[in-house]
């Protein structure tokens, strides 16, 4: 606020600014108008527990903007809306891109709604940032120059999780019962899993499409018990994988589950008792960097609960807007995006190492980590129901090579 | 092969027992008072929130009893103050004012609790399987299942072999002869809500340690509880029974044969077909008044 008052009267003397005082007017209410960002995401519906943390992000980021100084002193100003399926977020979306104040829009989690949203973004001219939607198609054959991902795509996830089990002997010769969420993020998540398994000499003996709304796995769970895995393999999505989990452990399955999906809000849904195996996750408020406890500490006296990886993601998508309209002295879509894909770009996202975007894709190059629950008689408290492993790839490997053998087509920016 | 089809059938009939459960409630609330309630679902998860609030101080068993004890409660202020204005009009109106019941019941439920899904630990009892030859199944559901046959027998016994029943189902015909006769179906009315809401609670306590707990986990089961009715008929007591079997087995049949992403599809299609050939239902008995 302070920065502000002063630009203020920095402008009106008139000492810098002496030539563009013809364009005074206008150029001293850009600099107080708010940045104006939409965000929209699911925050009712299956993702809605998902969307309920990103919104926490959300908020924390902007109040820690606005109490920073705002973006070159201009405050930051969020619209949220609930995107709660494709036609709702088709239909908010080309609202807010039509409005001359929004300079571009954020968020999302479910795939099918992040491409809709892309796609009027594109028309309107402004950049959409992808903040939770995992789909590699949307990195590949649906990709948009506009369209920028913060969250992980399905073959970071696929690769890190890939190497655990790898390292675990659980792939060559094994034979794995495959779940998958039966919308564009599991299609897309099942593709990367057979592929991955067909690429190291496994096979699946058990391969089902479940629908999103689906809550009783007793049937799946008789089919699973009759097939005779080494590996059962859950990329379900949103509420249900904690259904699955508590039902997987109530028909005494004994056999080592794994996958492509984790969200930390869903583990703590299942609890201690009933959550198992290593899963790969973007973040968790056990990473140990100075800057991520810093975040997970303001989140934690802010909500009196921990961040979770959604909530990260949209706190650090907000942060790295914010960075790059202060760098780049506005909104201009062309501006920012060539900011953004610049190979010289780094921004800071809490982690050891900086995150930048790929100019292949626009996809947020940036470490993972492996998530492995506790043995309840371990577990201290509600939210450390796991442990969180160090950063992967190891610090000798470019983080490039978790996004190697994507499986969702070729992107043409 | 054999063995896993025969499975899933068996599982599906399984299914159909907690079905059941829910659409016997909503069948009787239509019937008796003309009122498609649409918060059918909401009073659902109603019940696994009060189950997780109740639990801690009183164990699952006592969440059991005293959820759906509470859940009756609200229903019958529900029942008093909004109900009765709604039986005698287009059951169009109660359509609305019952899905507007629970939007306000959910939205209260994530405004209180938030979106989150909450963890319900199972009693350590229940926890285990059962062996029925190659058959595993859980301990839990066979609980789940006695509970649920249990209640629907005794809400049998209550129409069928008791005044308070005989009364019900003559009201269920024409509540004006009863009128002539000198008997107010308010009471009955009110008992009949707070029955089926609080059935709806129980089912809702019995979900919650196998589901997450969380505000939306009602609309599923409403969904399917509306299927079972349309399919049963409506005021038939018998027609939800069979067509929750029914669609149990169906759910069954189409996992069983790995198409399980169109096992939705197929219990529409099922009721789609029913509508077609005889569109009172299965069992679907004539309600004079809603000639």
């Amino acid at each position: 606020m302070l920065k502000n008052i002063g630009r203020r009267r920095f402008l009106q003397s008139g000492t810098a600014f002496g030539l563009a005082g013809l364009a005074a007017p206008s150029l001293v209410r850009a600099s107080s108008d708010p940045v104006v960002i939409a965000h929209l995401t699911p925050r009712t519906g299956f993702l809605g527990p998902m969307g309920e943390y990103a919104i926490m992000g959300v908020d924390l980021a902007v109040e820690h903007i606005n109490a920073a100084g705002g973006i070159n002193g201009r405050p930051l100003q969020v619209i949220k809306e609930d995107s709660v399926n494709p036609q709702t977020a088709t239909t908010k979306a080309e609202r807010l891109a039509e409005r001359s104040d929004v300079a571009l829009l954020m968020g999302e989690i479910s795939s099918a709604s992040a491409l809709s949203i892309a796609q009027v973004a594109t028309r309107a001219d402004k950049l959409f940032i992808n903040t939770g939607a995992n789909s590699d198609t949307l990195r590949g054959s649906d990709c948009k120059r506009n369209m920028f991902h913060v969250e992980a795509q399905n073959a970071i996830i696929v690769n890190t999780e890939g190497a655990y089990f790898l390292q675990n002997d659980m792939v060559k010769g094994k034979k794995w019962f495959i779940l998958s969420a039966d919308y564009a993020f599991g299609h897309d998540l099942r593709h990367g899993a057979l592929a991955f398994l067909d690429r190291h000499g496994g096979t699946a003996v058990g391969d089902q499409l479940i629908p999103t709304d689906a809550t009783d796995f007793s049937s799946y769970l008789l089919a699973i018990r009759a097939a005779q895995p080494d590996l059962v393999i859950s990329n379900l999505a949103g509420t249900q994988t904690a259904s699955f989990f508590k039902q997987y452990a109530e028909f005494g399955m004994e056999i080592p589950l794994g996958g492509f999906d984790y969200n930390t809000v869903i583990a703590w849904a299942i609890g201690a008792r009933d959550f198992r195996g290593t899963w790969p996750c973007v973040w968790t408020h056990q990473v140990q960097t100075d800057a991520s406890q810093a975040y997970a500490k303001a989140f934690l006296e802010k909500y009196g609960k921990p961040s979770d990886n959604q909530a990260y993601l949209d706190y650090v998508g907000l942060k790295i807007m914010a960075d790059a309209i202060a760098a780049v002295g506005g909104t201009d879509t062309t501006a920012l995006r060539d900011y953004m894909t610049d190979p010289a770009t780094e921004f800071e996202i809490l982690k050891e190492r900086k995150g930048r975007f790929s100019p292949v894709n626009n996809q947020l190059l940036q470490e993972a980590y492996a998530v492995t629950a506790l043995p309840e008689s371990e577990v201290q408290n509600e939210w450390d129901i796991f442990t969180t492993s160090g950063p992967l790839p190891g610090p000798d490997q470019p983080l490039d090579i978790l996004i190697e053998d994507a499986v969702g087509g070729a992107c043409v920016l | 092969m054999e063995f896993v089809f025969l499975s899933q059938l068996l599982n599906g009939l399984l299914d159909g027992f907690y079905y059941m459960l829910i659409a016997l409630g909503l069948s009787l609330i239509f019937s008796l008072g003309g009122i498609v309630n649409l918060a059918h679902g909401a009073f659902f998860t109603l019940g696994a929130y009060l189950a997780f609030v109740i639990a801690p101080h009183t164990g699952f068993f006592g969440a059991l009893i005293i959820a759906p004890l509470i859940a009756a409660l609200v229903a019958v202020i529900v029942e008093r103050f909004l109900f009765t204005r709604f039986y005698r009009v287009d059951p169009l109106y109660s359509l609305l004012l019952t899905f507007a019941l629970a939007m306000i019941i959910e939205q209260s439920l994530r405004w209180y609790f938030g979106a989150t899904p909450r963890a319900f630990a199972m009693p350590d009892a229940l926890r285990g399987q059962v062996f029925l030859g190659d058959f595993v199944y859980s301990r839990y559901r066979v609980f789940l299942i006695v509970v649920a046959v249990l209640t629907v027998g005794a809400v049998w016994y209550l129409l069928n072999r008791t005044p308070f029943g005989r009364i019900v189902r003559a009201g269920i015909q024409n509540p004006d002869i009863l009128g002539t006769l000198g008997i107010s179906l308010r009471p009955y009315l009110s008992t009949v809500v707070a029955l089926a809401i609080g059935i709806a609670a129980l089912a809702g306590v019995l979900m919650a340690p196998i589901q997450p707990v969380h505000p939306l986990m009602g609309v599923e089961v409403g969904t399917a509880a509306f299927v079972v009715v349309v399919i049963g008929g409506l005021g038939s007591f018998w027609g939800v029974v069979v067509a929750a079997l029914l669609v149990g087995l169906v759910k069954g049949i189409m996992i069983g044969l790995g198409l399980s992403q169109f096992s939705m599809l197929a219990i529409y299609l099922l009721m789609f077909v029913i509508l077609l050939l005889r569109p009172r239902g299965l069992f679907g008995e004539r309600i004079t008044r809603f000639e």
